[in-house]
């Protein structure tokens, strides 16, 4: 990464009447769009840049040299699952066989592409223990939804269409609450206890109060304090004995593989984030992909379209009855909740994601929670005398510290994220889980060795220090970046988003 | 040992000792016993980079995955990009981070994104975009809530029927859980029925009405008073545009929209078997608050520079919570940048000239399947850009088969007698003259 | 130090009413604007608007935090405070001078639920 800001936008660079491309002029030009009535057209041509191809190029490679990604440096950001994304996942995504395909092209003219979703839908199912997928959720959030649409569906086709509310730990992450809004139910909050982990007496209460209204229950295990929840079982049969549903937020599946199942602990919908726990790349905040698993006797209300496995007989006069195994593409089922996307969601997330599993292999994959949850718990135990561990014991996938032990120096979590960034590492994530005020969540996944764990704990303690010695040094920061802090209200309060927008405040 | 995981034995041992546990295993012990994964999974084992290049490479091979000349359009569109946007894509400082968070270090995503919004701000004629959504369906769909959460008093959004179905079912599937009735404004001749509309209008109660451009037969309509109509209402106008077509086609705002969306992958983005796609979505300045998803906004940094940071967020998750205006965390960044990308080197001339060769070779292939005596137009007299209907009065599925076994994709099937295609610049005079003459060579078997 | 101006009734959700009349002025509480921070939007009802006691009428933006505003009283929205549209950070500079909506009160026996300064500041300080 640069240090020093590039800062151009491209159509500061435009001039009129460059070019940047190149098309066939031979085509055939007896309609042009002068036919359609003046009332369809534009009055004015909209006003894109006009650059050379070098001109683009420079300036997409020097924005490039403002960001950071994980290729850069150590990438802690905890919830976000910030693993290596390996490069030959990339090159079978771009295959061109697969790049090339238009989704409504026949079954029979796409059946390796239809092969790959299926066993991708197969292998997170074993993954998952739980019986079918649907591929269609294009990330996290997205998948959250359609997996509470499932559950209202279920509960809709048993005519128990009262049961509207649905349990979410107040620790959960901001989407859960913003999806069971979306998907028209009401949000009921289950207390935590001081350890972070759900107050299952609460949970209790509120069941007996109003199970009969409950649609199901969210839950993120391990819970956003990458902590487990030790009565996940009680919880689950809790919920299941008031006639609810439990729902399974994938964000932290990553601690996990090889050690535990989501439905060996009773879930019946759950999301895997493929950008998270199978290794594709977040790109700057996307494509993601969140397919949703079901528990046997839920695959009926999952989205179409559905890719499935068939067997066809034929009977071909010369050569009598033929077999045919191969795949084909559901578009319509009276059960199905509906459709969610456009298409079949974000396939080429899936391929990524399919390579890596193959890649991995069975004996890989379940090495992945394993050390992942060592690279975290040997973080916690290095860190916990400058930092204050709020929650003693076991933590799996990451960590979470609330600040620095010393709160003398009035040197906050955001002070330390900061500084961080001169070091060149990315933050953790602060400021969440709400829990706790000085949040800083710290998650470093299977992929980082011993010594680059070794060389950031070493600079979170030489922070530690400098917030005694210096602390200005530590408020002031980053000093290293192509930028420094932001104003914040300045951009909210006169909300500038657009160049034209720019443009005309000037 | 494995080419993902640094572990070595020696490391293994110091970090167990430093963590206080004998094995990796012991760190799961407060993982309840009947919780507990003990056997393998039942998946492959691990395949070598050679092995995983071949495994692929069968996969695809031998027509199992076949790309055919395309003439299918439908929300997929098969556009040139040039060599530069899938390499500059592939930059890591892109592709390996996260959601711009950290501003400081994130100014290459938030410039671009800041680029994007622009761009989409001016196809499209809105003030304001957000940094994108999923897809073109769900960006409509999160337009048909917007409507409904800013109307005061009302009972329905209404959809023109010439929206894509697709699209519509996913509208339906969002509006059903939401809890809001979808009414659905039928279609006269390929294009929303007026009297039909105003009589919805009359009734009262409408959110908002959501319509497509070019509709989904490919027809451009004719939008022109339908804003003020809804706006009567207090209701609002969402306009689903295809942003390709808007280098020349009157664009929403013209129209009077108050919120513009569309499936952004005609832009530059490979059609992938329908996704990845960049959902965008522009608004007036008046309703920017109501806009979910995330901005990116200017503002200046400590040093006195400008910079650009995410903005306006106290409308999203994971603030507001169930009160946000969206569930929606992410943004298709990565999509984004190949529109950005693909919108700089096009310019404001390469665009028009997708148009009007699309627009041509679709009038061009129009007039020669209907020379051929085997088609009729669906929709006669019906202003259409690059895609449009034809009824076919044999066997379609048959004809279809013929195509698709001589390498072609005819277009898709809309109905039981109508065939729906769609050119663009990727499709040469002598392909489309290919089609014809497989479609005029074709002799249905006698059964 | 929050200020806790004499005269106002006060709910639990910080609101405060100064009472003219027939007429209420609806605000957030001085202790409210500290706790929010600098306020960048602030989310206002529109003129002819029916309030309701103990439900949301707008919000309240920070950068990283938003609080819906729950009426103190039912009635008529008859004026909002426009100059908080261009000029949210009023609401900084003085919260109490800075009203947000003029109702009419369709029901002034709401006013006893309320709590005068002193139990206010009581309130806010445990």
């Amino acid at each position: 990464m640069n240090r020093t800001l590039y800062g151009n936008l491209i159509f500061e660079l435009s001039k009129k009447g460059r070019k940047g491309y190149s098309l066939p002029q031979d085509y055939d030009r007896t309609h042009t769009t002068a036919e359609l009535p003046a009332a369809l057209r534009r009055k004015e041509a909209a006003r894109l840049p006009e650059c050379d191809e070098l001109t683009v190029v420079r300036h997409y490679t020097n924005l490039s040299h403002n960001n950071f990604g994980v290729n850069d440096g150590f990438y802690p950001l905890g919830s976000c699952t910030m693993k290596y994304n390996p490069v030959i996942n990339e090159d079978i995504a771009g295959m061109k066989a697969f790049a090339g395909l238009h989704p409504l092209q026949p079954a029979v003219t796409c059946q390796g592409a239809l092969e790959v979703y299926y066993n991708l839908q197969e292998s997170l199912a074993e993954l998952a223990g739980l019986k079918e997928f649907t591929l269609n959720p294009c990330a996290g959030a997205h998948g959250e939804l359609t997996g509470l649409m499932v559950i209202r569906s279920y509960h809709e086709s048993r005519k128990d269409a009262a049961r509207t509310k649905v349990l979410i730990p107040d620790s959960a992450h901001g989407t859960n609450p913003a999806s069971a809004a979306v998907c028209g139910l009401e949000v009921v909050e289950v207390k935590s206890l001081a350890d972070g982990t759900v107050d299952v007496e609460h949970l209790r209460e509120l069941l007996s109060e109003m199970g009969s209204e409950v649609a199901g229950m969210m839950m993120t295990n391990p819970n956003t304090l990458g902590i487990f929840e030790p009565r996940v079982l009680e919880i689950t049969e809790m919920v299941h004995k008031a006639g609810g549903l439990m729902y399974y937020d994938g964000a932290n599946l990553n601690a996990l593989l090889g050690e535990c199942r989501p439905g060996d602990m009773g879930f019946d919908v759950m999301h895997i984030n493929l950008h998270k726990t199978f290794s594709t790349p977040h790109g700057g905040g996307g494509p993601g992909s969140g397919p949703v698993g079901v528990r046997e006797g839920l695959e009926q209300f999952l989205p179409t379209p559905r890719v499935k496995k068939v067997v066809v007989n034929y009977d071909i006069p010369e050569d009598g009855p033929t077999e045919w195994e191969g795949f084909i593409v559901d578009w319509g089922t009276d059960s199905s909740l509906g459709s969610v996307g456009n298409f079949f969601g974000n396939f080429g997330v899936m391929l990524k994601a399919y390579t890596y599993i193959l890649s991995l292999g069975n004996e890989n994959i379940k090495q992945v929670g394993p050390l992942a949850t060592l690279n975290a718990n040997y973080i916690k135990e290095r860190l916990k005398g400058d930092y204050l561990l709020p929650i003693k014991g076991l933590c799996k996938h990451e960590v979470v510290f609330d600040g620095l032990a010393d709160k003398s120096t009035g040197v906050t979590t955001m002070d330390v994220a900061k500084r961080l960034l001169d070091y060149g590492y990315h933050a953790p994530t602060i400021y969440f889980p709400l829990l706790f005020h000085e949040s800083l969540m710290i998650e470093p996944t299977e992929n980082e060795s011993k010594e680059t764990i070794d060389a950031f704990i070493d600079v979170m303690h030489k922070i530690a220090e400098e917030a005694k010695t210096d602390p200005e040094l530590v408020k002031t920061a980053p000093h290293n970046t192509p930028i420094g802090r932001v104003d914040d209200v300045l951009a909210a309060k006169q909300p500038v988003t657009t160049y034209w927008k720019m443009l005309g405040n000037e | 040992m494995y080419k993902y995981f640094p572990h070595t034995e020696e490391d293994l041992q110091e970090m167990l000792k430093a963590t206080g546990v004998k094995s990796v295993h012991d760190l799961f012990a407060d993982i309840p016993e009947a919780a507990r994964f003990k056997r393998d999974y039942e998946l492959p084992e691990a395949l070598s980079e050679t092995d995983l290049r071949l495994f692929f490479e069968q996969l695809t091979a031998l027509g199992n995955t076949q790309q055919l000349v395309c003439f299918a359009g439908a929300g997929c569109y098969d556009h040139y990009a040039p060599s530069v946007v899938q390499n500059l894509i592939q930059r890591s400082e892109f592709l390996t981070s996260y959601t711009p968070y950290q501003a400081e270090i994130s100014q290459g995503t938030l410039h671009y994104i800041f680029e994007y919004q622009s761009m989409i701000a001016e196809l499209t004629g809105m003030d304001i975009a957000n940094a994108s959504m999923y897809d073109g369906a769900t960006a409509t769909a999160e337009a048909a809530m917007m409507a409904w959460g800013n109307a005061k008093k009302a009972n329905c959004v209404l959809v023109s029927e010439t929206v894509d179905p697709k699209v519509r079912r996913v509208v339906e599937t969002y509006a059903h859980f939401h809890g809001f009735p979808i009414q659905l404004v039928p279609a006269e001749n390929g294009v929303l029925n007026r009297s039909a509309l105003d009589k919805e209008i009359a009734e009262g109660g409408v959110a908002g009405l959501i319509v497509q451009q070019p509709n989904y037969y490919g027809i451009v309509e004719d939008y022109t008073g339908i804003a003020d109509a809804i706006h009567e209402q207090k209701g609002i106008f969402v306009v689903n545009a295809n942003p390709s077509d808007l280098a020349i086609l009157k664009t929403p705002a013209e129209w009077g929209a108050d919120v513009a969306v569309g499936e952004g992958q005609s832009l530059g983005i490979p059609m992938t078997f329908g996704g990845p796609g960049v959902g965008y979505m522009a608004c007036t300045e008046k309703l920017m608050r109501k806009l979910p998803g995330r901005i990116v906004g200017q503002t200046l940094d400590n040093r006195g520079q400008r910079a650009f940071v995410l903005t306006l967020q106290a409308r999203e998750q994971h603030i507001r919570r169930q009160k946000a205006t969206s569930n929606i965390c992410s943004n298709q960044s990565l999509m984004a940048l190949y529109v950005t990308i693909y919108l700089s080197l096009m310019g404001k001339e390469g665009l028009r000239e997708v148009a009007e060769m699309s627009y041509a070779g679709a009038h061009s292939l129009r007039d020669k399947l209907i020379a051929t005596g085997k088609f009729k137009e669906t929709f006669p007299g019906q202003p259409f850009f690059n895609e449009f209907c034809v009824d076919y009065e044999g066997n379609l599925d048959a004809l279809l088969d013929e195509c698709t076994a001589n390498g072609y994709l005819a277009g898709v099937k809309v109905g039981e007698k109508t065939l729906m295609l769609a050119v663009t610049e990727q499709r040469s005079t002598e392909e489309i003259d290919e089609l014809v003459e497989i479609i005029q060579q074709f002799k249905e078997e006698e059964a | 130090m929050a200020k806790f101006e004499e005269g106002l009734r006060y709910s639990e959700s910080h609101e405060y009413i100064r009472v003219e009349g027939e007429y209420g002025f609806v605000g957030i509480s001085d202790y409210a604007q500290h706790a929010l921070g600098n306020v960048v939007y602030v989310d206002m009802p529109e003129v002819d608007d029916e309030v309701t006691a103990g439900e949301e009428f707008g919000a309240v933006e920070s950068v990283k935090a938003a609080s819906d505003l729950i009426s103190p009283v039912s009635g008529t929205v008859v004026e909002v405070n426009e100059a908080l549209e261009d000029k949210p950070e009023l609401l900084n500079e003085d919260a109490f001078a800075n009203w947000i909506i003029k109702v009419q009160l369709s029901d002034k026996s709401e006013l006893e639920n309320l709590m005068d300064a002193k139990a206010y500041e009581a309130f806010c300080a445990e």
